[in-house]
């Protein structure tokens, strides 16, 4: 569906993308990660037709750059930083939607899923949100059209624990063919969502490797933290993901989203020396 | 293939069939960008001091009684919209440069071309849309003040000089699609928001002083011919407009001198009025023509 053919970029004296040869098959669930400067950014532009470069992409045999409304209409893309838009949410939806030829009830309805009180939003400027408001947002932009390519650029950084939830329930509702291209600097925080794993540096792939798949992306984990003793910085940590306390804050509960499970043992990871006890139990309590 | 991906494809062939078949609209697509874009640039605070400007002009010429003035004959109205007319030339052209080329160029910066370019709208309805409604968002304030003026002037028993409104609105409007489309240009040509302002800027400097009837006369002292220095001064848009407003109340061009005949015989007074209004046009409509294959053919964000 997706082919990079020898595809180099260069700006001025520097080059940043270096002959990539890409392939990206029907149902890839890709996470592009690499550093500050990989070239991820590039990658995701040349793919959205947006700048000129050497070689060759091609999305559904079609040259994005020739082609853009062809091809555009088949993606949904989420950006790493929101655009500073003054307009409502409304007519941002408006735009979306009219020339996507999506329809604006169902995108409204995506971003009441993820938690956004659109009744109140609707007729505040884009830029007055906040940053997990705008985030939400512009996913339900990309995830309430018909598309079979997603590319999301750190798309669940903003986002809290139960909205990342249902993030990923809405990505599991998506069809099992559709193209997911999630960038990030951390591949911990998307692991769980991919089946492929594309790693970049200095404008190459130094990795493209294949997964194993077998979290359920509408997963959850029932999970109860012990500790030793009450420590505000891991309190304050517990508490964002939602967790609450029942013995004299000792013992933390709450649920944490399956595919999010590696970023939630990373953050425990640093509490190591508090830790008494770890359960955690996929779907019961 | 389950049948929420049938039903998927099925909608995204129907999309390519009907985007193939030209059904989609490029005029749609025009019209929502437009709107979007009017929608931004009245949020913006350019927006409220450049309304705010013309607004307190008007206010100020009846405030100090411009309308029971006399100059060369001409009071009341007519005296009035003489004096707006030669203030908005003096306004326009660099607030029109400034406003389009930071914000133009600064949206691309802030990642405004990122997202809005990544959904499926042409380039084309894009570029001219987003020109369409800033526009409209331009021209509105400086003919609405004008015609407020009018109709407080009205209101006020003078008689109204329709031949004069109608031409000055014109020349309104050619003013602001020139200086539009050179902004536009500009934001297209430069790849920042400092070098295009630092480029609007020049250029308004470059007009001006081709303004300078000092330096056109230091061309002629020179031994440049006259029809060559009056063919470069009617080369600026700026001195077309100055010419064009002052010929309505002064026909024989004698505030202009010599080179009134240069101008007089080869154009006539009607055939000027005329040359005023396409000429800026067809700069704007040529500069921004440049402007957009410029952004059609290299990086967008």
């Amino acid at each position: 569906m997706i082919q990079f053919n020898q595809v180099s970029k260069q700006f001025k004296n520097v080059q940043v993308l270096k002959n990539i040869q890409l392939d990206m098959n029907a149902g890839d669930r890709i996470a592009l990660v690499g550093s500050n400067g990989a070239g991820k950014t590039t990658l995701i532009r040349c793919l959205l037709g947006q700048y000129n470069h050497q070689g060759s992409v091609r999305v559904h045999d079609l040259v994005p750059r020739e082609n853009r409304e062809l091809v555009l209409r088949h993606v949904g893309f989420v950006p790493q930083l929101p655009p500073p838009l003054k307009m409502p949410v409304e007519q941002l939806i408006d735009f979306s939607a009219k020339v996507s030829h999506a329809d604006f009830d169902r995108i409204v309805h995506v971003a009441e899923r993820l938690g956004l009180n659109t009744a109140e939003l609707l007729k505040r400027p884009f830029v007055k949100l906040s940053g997990g408001q705008k985030q939400k947002l512009l996913i339900s932009i990309a995830l309430g059209r018909d598309t079979d390519i997603l590319i999301m650029d750190e798309p669940a950084a903003n986002l809290d624990p139960e909205a990342r939830h249902i993030f990923f329930q809405l990505l599991s509702e998506k069809p099992k063919d559709t193209i997911m291209l999630i960038s990030s600097h951390r591949l911990d925080e998307v692991a769980a969502l991919v089946n492929r794993v594309i790693e970049m540096d200095c404008g190459e792939v130094i990795l493209d490797d294949h997964v194993e798949d077998l979290v359920d992306m509408t997963s959850q984990l029932f999970c109860r933290i012990g500790v030793l003793k009450e420590e505000p910085a891991f309190v304050k940590a517990i508490s964002e993901w939602g967790f609450t306390e029942t013995v004299d804050a000792k013992i933390w509960e709450g649920v944490v989203a399956g595919p999010d499970r590696l970023r939630f043992l990373g953050m425990i990871s640093r509490y190591a020396g508090l830790l008494s006890s770890i359960t955690m139990n996929d779907g019961v309590k | 293939m389950n049948t929420s991906t049938t039903t998927i494809d099925a909608n995204i062939k129907k999309m390519d069939e009907q985007a193939k078949a030209g059904n989609m609209g490029v005029m749609k697509h025009l019209w929502l960008t437009a709107k979007a874009d009017m929608i931004e640039s009245l949020r913006s605070r350019w927006f409220m001091v450049y309304s705010g400007i013309f607004g307190s002009i008007i206010i100020l010429l009846f405030v100090f009684g411009l309308t029971e003035s006399r100059v060369m004959g001409f009071t009341g109205l007519s005296r009035l919209l003489i004096a707006y007319i030669q203030l908005t030339m003096a306004i326009l052209p660099i607030f029109v440069l400034i406003t389009t080329v930071r914000s133009v160029a600064g949206d691309r910066e802030a990642g405004v071309f990122e997202y809005m370019l990544s959904l499926p709208v042409s380039l084309s309805a894009w570029y001219w849309g987003k020109m369409s409604g800033r526009f409209a968002v331009i021209f509105l304030p400086v003919i609405t003040a004008m015609l407020i003026a009018v109709g407080v002037g009205i209101l006020k028993g003078s008689d109204m000089p329709w031949a004069m409104v109608s031409y000055y609105s014109g020349l309104l409007l050619a003013l602001s699609w020139c200086f539009l489309g050179i902004g536009m240009m500009i934001s297209s040509l430069a790849r920042s928001s400092d070098v295009a302002t630092g480029a609007a800027f020049v250029s308004w400097l470059v007009l001006i002083m081709f303004l300078d009837l000092i330096l056109l006369g230091v061309m002629v002292q020179e031994g440049m011919p006259m029809e060559t220095a009056v063919s470069l001064s009617l080369a600026n848009p700026l001195q077309v407009f100055r010419t064009a407003a002052m010929i309505l109340f002064d026909s024989q061009l004698v505030l202009l001198g010599p080179t009134a005949y240069v101008i007089l015989d080869n154009f006539s007074v009607n055939g000027y009025l005329a040359f005023a209004l396409i000429y800026p046009v067809v700069i704007g409509t040529v500069a921004a023509s440049i402007g957009y294959w410029k952004f059609k053919n290299s990086d967008l964000p």
